[in-house]
């Protein structure tokens, strides 16, 4: 088992790095192998070969990666805290809470006037209020009503009633907000500026951090939170814990990257299927790194075929989820 | 030892139970018995602290679970629930060193001694060839078996279970009462459980809690057994007790 671990965790992260690697080198441009590494490493390499690679596409290559793996660590937190399968940021209404606020700020702020507060808070601290608020209520609605299937349905209703009211904001939106905006739905990894990484990179990190924190507590929460709580465990605190761990991961990068869907369901479904094993210590970091790679993935594909990502991400996703989906009515109906 | 003072529960306008003052002892199993609905999974919730909305007092061993952080309670009460644990990627050793959790680190690291209490707690079920094998492939009475394991492995004076025999053939009930009721003679550790059985309450435990709503009253099993109490509340209308006669 150890030995399976260890070979499973040398095979993600060299898949990542490489599949990192691989991203740098995809683009309009096309860059060999040798010049990125030597653009990376102060080597020998023409000066806009260097532009491209460090300004461009590693800030890219970054958001990719970091972008997967929160995903993938949000989905896996959400499945074990809801104890189902099919809970995930984007299923859950969370990303779509924080598209509300991301669309609030680009269309909506234009056309009612909002405060200056609100506008000074940036496309990230609309959409982290937009997530966060959106697991107060999933919250809220959790501590009265038990039955999960209730909560995903309501989270689906949720984003559906979302989606309206950002096709309202749409309709009475000016050109310019509209096309900014739209092109923001499509999902998009290269948006995202240097100046953003600053609020991106500590944000999502420290997301990441956090969720290690998380990985005892999610053991003892497989068992449901009732044996998690004879076992000692804080539920109140952990719940907090979680929600805001999802708050900075999926708010941060549903800002800059746009509703990404299906990701953070279906990586840890991947995950689990790699590792054979529930046990977080294992699943945590490996969902990290598949994550990441997945996503990167995505982005490569996406480039090459100059298509969004959002669309990459669905079509990859949506089989997984439906596998799954499969696979749990059959273990249900034996 | 479980102490009930001036205990009262119910839900809403519904009294379960009323002013109950009882002690359930050390190095015995006793047997928690009443009819459907008069409070046994509820009297057992408010023990592992579940369920706070209660008057009165709960002591163990002499300390109110009120005055308990939870840190404290999961060292103290271990609980065995109704819910049929089915986690899949999960083998039995897992499971079992969860019930470790009260003890470990920030990140559930096991230490030599918390594997070894793993281990004790595997081969006092009788489990310890399953070891490897995954939770979600085995059956109800070895999956309540490695479950009653991570209650021992938590390491507790208390041990509750709610109706721990429930889906088990008549064979597998008596195995685990035998085996409760050695667990807690062996170990002197205060192990209550709900069940409907009369046969085994009577037979196998050392006593039995019986509620007579809204009353809790507890006597060892030999006494019980001759109780015009028990008779009363378990009778057929217009029907003889020679039935029970049978496993008294």
């Amino acid at each position: 088992m150890k030995t399976r671990n260890s070979i499973l965790f040398l095979v993600l992260g060299a898949l990542a790095v490489l599949l990192f690697l691989l991203d740098l080198a995809v683009g309009s441009v096309s860059i060999p192998v040798r010049q990125i590494v030597a653009a990376l490493f102060g080597g020998d390499c023409p000066e806009d070969v260097s532009n491209i690679v460090l300004n461009v596409r590693l800030i890219k290559a970054v958001v990719a990666l970091l972008a997967g793996a929160a995903l993938g660590v949000c989905g896996l937190q959400m499945q074990t805290f809801f104890r189902n399968p099919l809970a995930g940021p984007y299923v859950l209404g969370i990303s779509s809470g924080a598209s509300l606020g991301v669309a609030l700020y680009v269309l909506g702020a234009p056309i009612v006037g909002l405060p200056a507060v609100f506008m000074s808070l940036g496309v990230a601290g609309a959409a982290w209020i937009g997530a966060a608020l959106v697991l107060v209520l999933i919250a809220a609605v959790s501590h009265r009503v038990k039955d999960i299937m209730v909560i995903l349905i309501l989270g689906m209703m949720f984003s559906s009633g979302i989606g309206a009211v950002v096709q309202i904001l749409q309709y009475l939106s000016r050109d310019e907000a509209l096309k900014s905006y739209v092109v923001w739905t499509m999902g998009s990894l290269s948006d995202v500026t240097g100046v953003q990484m600053w609020i991106l990179v500590p944000a999502v990190v420290a997301g990441l951090v956090i969720s290690i924190g998380t990985i005892k507590p999610l053991n003892l929460l497989l068992f449901g939170p009732e044996y998690a709580r004879s076992m000692g465990l804080n539920v109140g605190r952990t719940r907090s814990l979680l929600f805001l761990t999802a708050t900075l991961l999926v708010g941060t990068v549903t800002a800059f990257c746009g509703p990404i869907g299906f990701i953070g369901l279906a990586i840890p479904h991947v995950t689990r299927m790699l590792t054979g094993n529930s046990d977080h210590r294992v699943l945590m970091p490996a969902t990290m790194l598949s994550g990441a790679a997945i996503l990167t993935a995505c982005d490569i594909i996406s480039k090459a075929l100059v298509l969004p990502v959002n669309a990459i991400t669905a079509l990859l996703g949506i089989p997984i989820v439906m596998w799954v989906v499969l696979k749990n009515s059959r273990t249900f109906a034996s | 030892m479980i102490t009930l003072l001036n205990f009262t529960i119910g839900y809403g306008q519904r009294i379960l139970l009323q002013d109950v003052n009882a002690e359930i002892a050390d190095g015995r199993l006793t047997a928690l018995i009443g009819r459907n609905g008069t409070g046994k999974s509820t009297l057992l919730r408010a023990i592992a602290g579940m369920n706070r909305q209660y008057t009165g007092e709960i002591l163990i061993n002499g300390t109110a679970i009120a005055a308990m952080s939870h840190e404290q309670m999961a060292r103290t009460i271990s609980i065995v629930t109704t819910e049929r644990i089915r986690i899949g990627g999960l083998n039995c050793r897992d499971v079992v060193a969860a019930g470790r959790a009260p003890y470990t680190n920030w990140i559930g690291r096991l230490t030599a001694a918390d594997r070894r209490a793993v281990y004790e707690a595997l081969d006092a079920v009788g489990m310890r060839e399953y070891a490897d094998r995954t939770i979600d492939r085995m059956s109800d009475g070895e999956c309540q078996r490695v479950m009653i394991a991570r209650a021992l492995a938590q390491d507790t004076p208390v041990i509750l279970l709610d109706e721990p025999t429930s889906f088990l053939d008549m064979p597998t009930r008596y195995e685990l009462c035998t085996l409760l009721h050695d667990l807690a003679a062996g170990s002197g550790k205060c192990i209550l459980f709900s069940t409907h059985e009369l046969d085994i309450a009577l037979n196998i435990c050392d006593s039995v809690a019986l509620i007579d709503p809204p009353g809790l009253t507890v006597q060892p099993s030999v006494e019980m057994a001759r109780s015009e109490q028990l008779r009363r509340l378990f009778s057929l209308p217009g029907k003889s007790t020679e039935f029970l006669s049978g496993i008294m």
